[in-house]
């Protein structure tokens, strides 16, 4: 048998028909769906007349829109409320599990999914929303999708997909101290560039990968699709395997055992064939952050903005895009002043995003003028940090733990970055205006979240770590 | 409530509006604030809303849309149009202000098969040919551009220049009939069934 990928293995073993030169019928084991790219995907149905096809797959959460304060009381914002309120009408009347506000298992549904056990290596996850990715970490092909592919998946339980090229990114090597699950895909990014992928299906590799939890596997799967990748996967393996036996509902199944058994056949063979291969170091990465307006514009925390002639966008758009960030090629931005500080989202709003961030404000201080929003990723990790006294870490350094939600990383309720002000985020996009109008996004780790939080500058993690 | 038609595509003639930008996310076509809405009707209005208008909401000038030497039904953009965000709206906000082509050297993968879902046709041509394009676009506004889908083919018309696009099969078919994925699926549903049946293990 000729050797195949990961990636060809779980894809073949879910075509149900492959169309003559036209797009592959793939079967969909998980369906996650949110309120902002639902309700139009409902509507087809009943305009059809025709059910949910297999209700029990599919899973719903509200996140990208819902207050991350008072979220007992009614959501302020009309256009939000009603849409929460749409995908709550919609599950009850198309029988839909739904964990809606104040449900205990609400969350932003990337966070949820694995969390919950609903993300299981081998499976075939779709949703309306890009960073599906994520679930790439437990050994999926999960992607993101449009909401007529919603309704495809609600009315069929599949989705016509052209299959797309794969690339293996390996990175081997130990990551240097303060440098952590976000740095290595960002700086893979800032590499790759942000339309680099596009067309590719990823699977990362390597000891500096293998090394990493399933909570930085989620981080940089997650940000798969920032460099135009489909997605991106990550074989399962003892890591893997721990982190759903700890989950009860899966530990429980009776089929638990032969479950096992096929998960550890989910690999690459040796000799299988990838449409591109990179391979980066591990040890050359430093902390990164990005100074410009898409992911692919990162760098070293250290480095100096590059000169338009020495990168690979356009000139015009290199420079619309650091005019808009108020940056000028050939400075640094270390010790650049920063407004406000934003530490959540389904890259980095899991619970040891959070334990990372609370190790280092412990015992300091925040800066004055600096505005933190910590937002935990599901009610799940809130209760978490809870009862590892996070909170209070938090509350002694000056910080206020919120509850879950996408909160600022797209600013789809109040939480968003005035014009003009810089704020070092956790989030997965630095576009314009993404965490609101004129806001100016830095990506970066939980710890250089931290540390800009505590300085009130963009500061090297490793200063504070050392102390 | 009815079932939106299929937009049928065959020859579009028409001018351009040229967006020389690369790497065009889904968050400057249409802002986040802005996907609270629950049908798909209206978002053309704040198609590029934070480019068209200032922090005051006023216009600003200085945005092609705004420019009215240029209209058409075709947009002209810059590499990796659409990327970011798999919002669906994108698509529909960019054929409500009334597009019916986009034309770019690569489009990213979510937003190309929103755009194939919505009747909205992503036309790929080569860099030096979009380069080129562009600058006979910004140069002479007048210029008309023909894009045949049967064909495969699209037109510089004044100087008669063309080049092939690849378009998948299946979705030229789908394109030039008015025809949809779902009506597809629901008539192979005992096939799906049949493939459940033989998959039990795996969930």
């Amino acid at each position: 048998m000729t050797p195949g990928t990961l990636f060809d293995k779980i894809w073949d073993s879910h075509v149900v028909r492959s169309i003559d030169s036209g797009p592959d019928v793939l079967y969909i084991d998980r369906h996650f769906i949110h309120e902002v790219t639902s309700p139009q995907a409902f509507d087809g149905l009943r305009a059809r007349g025709i059910p949910v096809f297999r209700p029990g797959k599919t899973l719903a959460t509200a996140d990208h829109n819902i207050p991350t304060k008072e979220q007992e009381l009614p959501i302020r914002y009309e256009l939000s409320r009603k849409q929460v309120e749409t995908l709550n009408h919609n599950c009850n009347e198309f029988r839909i599990e739904y964990f809606g506000l104040n449900h205990p298992k609400n969350g932003i549904v990337h966070v949820v999914g694995p969390e919950l056990g609903y993300t299981l290596p081998g499976t075939t996850i779709v949703c309306g929303d890009s960073h599906t990715s994520t679930h790439g970490a437990f050994g999926t092909i999960a992607f993101g999708i449009g909401t007529s592919e919603v309704e495809m998946v609600l009315a069929t339980q599949c989705v016509l997909q052209p299959k797309p090229k794969k690339m293996k990114i390996t990175v081997n090597g130990s990551l240097q101290k303060g440098v952590t699950a976000k740095d290595i895909i960002l700086y893979i990014i800032s590499r790759v560039s942000a339309g680099g992928a596009t067309g590719y299906f990823v699977e990362y590799c390597g000891t500096a990968i293998d090394a990493l939890s399933m909570e930085g596997r989620m981080t940089v799967c997650n940000m798969s699709i920032e460099m135009g990748a489909r997605g991106g996967l990550i074989a399962p393996d003892l890591t893997t395997y721990e982190y759903l036996n700890r989950i009860p509902s899966v530990e429980s199944r009776p089929d638990f055992k032969s479950l096992l058994l096929r998960w550890r056949s989910l690999k690459s063979d040796e000799g299988a064939v990838f449409d591109r291969e990179l391979e980066f170091d591990a040890s050359k990465i430093r902390p990164m952050i990005t100074f410009g307006t898409n992911p692919g514009m990162g760098m070293a925390i250290d480095d100096t903005i590059p000169k338009p002639e020495n990168q690979n966008e356009g000139k015009a758009s290199y420079l619309k895009s650091l005019d808009y960030m108020g940056f000028t090629p050939g400075t640094k931005i270390l010790g650049h002043p920063v407004d406000y500080i934003f530490l959540g989202s389904c890259t980095n709003g899991r619970i040891e995003d959070l334990r990372a961030f609370a190790g280092l404000v412990k015992g300091r201080k925040k800066a004055p003028g600096v505005t933190a929003l910590i937002v935990p990723g599901s009610k799940r990790v809130e209760q978490q940090a809870i009862r590892e006294g996070l909170d209070k870490i938090l509350k002694d350094a000056g910080f206020e733990l919120r509850q879950p939600g996408c909160s600022s990383c797209l600013a789809m309720n109040e939480d968003k970055i005035p014009s003009g002000k810089y704020a070092v985020s956790t989030s997965n996009r630095n576009f314009e205006g993404r965490q609101g109008p004129g806001s100016r996004t830095l990506l970066a780790s939980p710890l250089i979240a931290a540390a800009a939080a505590i300085t009130g500058r963009i500061t090297d993690p490793a200063e504070l770590l050392k102390n | 409530m009815e079932i939106m038609p299929k937009i049928k595509f065959d020859i579009l003639e028409s001018t351009c509006i040229p967006l020389p930008l690369e790497n065009v996310d889904t968050d400057q076509i249409i802002p986040a604030r802005f996907l609270s809405a629950t049908s798909r009707e209206g978002f053309g209005e704040n198609l590029f809303r934070d480019w068209r208008f200032d922090k005051a909401g006023k216009t600003n000038d200085e945005f092609v849309l705004n420019n009215p030497k240029f209209s058409g039904k075709i947009l002209v953009a810059g590499k990796n149009f659409g990327c970011g965000s798999s919002r669906e709206h994108a698509v529909w906000a960019i054929a409500d202000y009334g597009f019916s082509a986009v034309v770019s050297c690569f489009f990213a993968d979510i937003f190309r098969n929103n755009s194939l879902n919505n009747g909205l046709l992503p036309v790929v041509v080569p860099e030096e040919f979009l380069k080129k394009m562009l600058a006979m676009i910004v140069e002479n506004p007048g210029t008309k551009v023909r894009i045949d889908l049967e064909k495969q083919d699209l037109t510089l018309l004044p100087t008669g220049e063309s080049v092939k696009f690849d378009i998948n099969p299946y979705k030229k078919e789908c394109l030039l009939k008015g025809l949809d994925d779902i009506d597809y699926l629901l008539n192979i549903k005992e096939m799906i069934i049949a493939y459940e049946f033989r998959n039990t293990l795996r969930q």
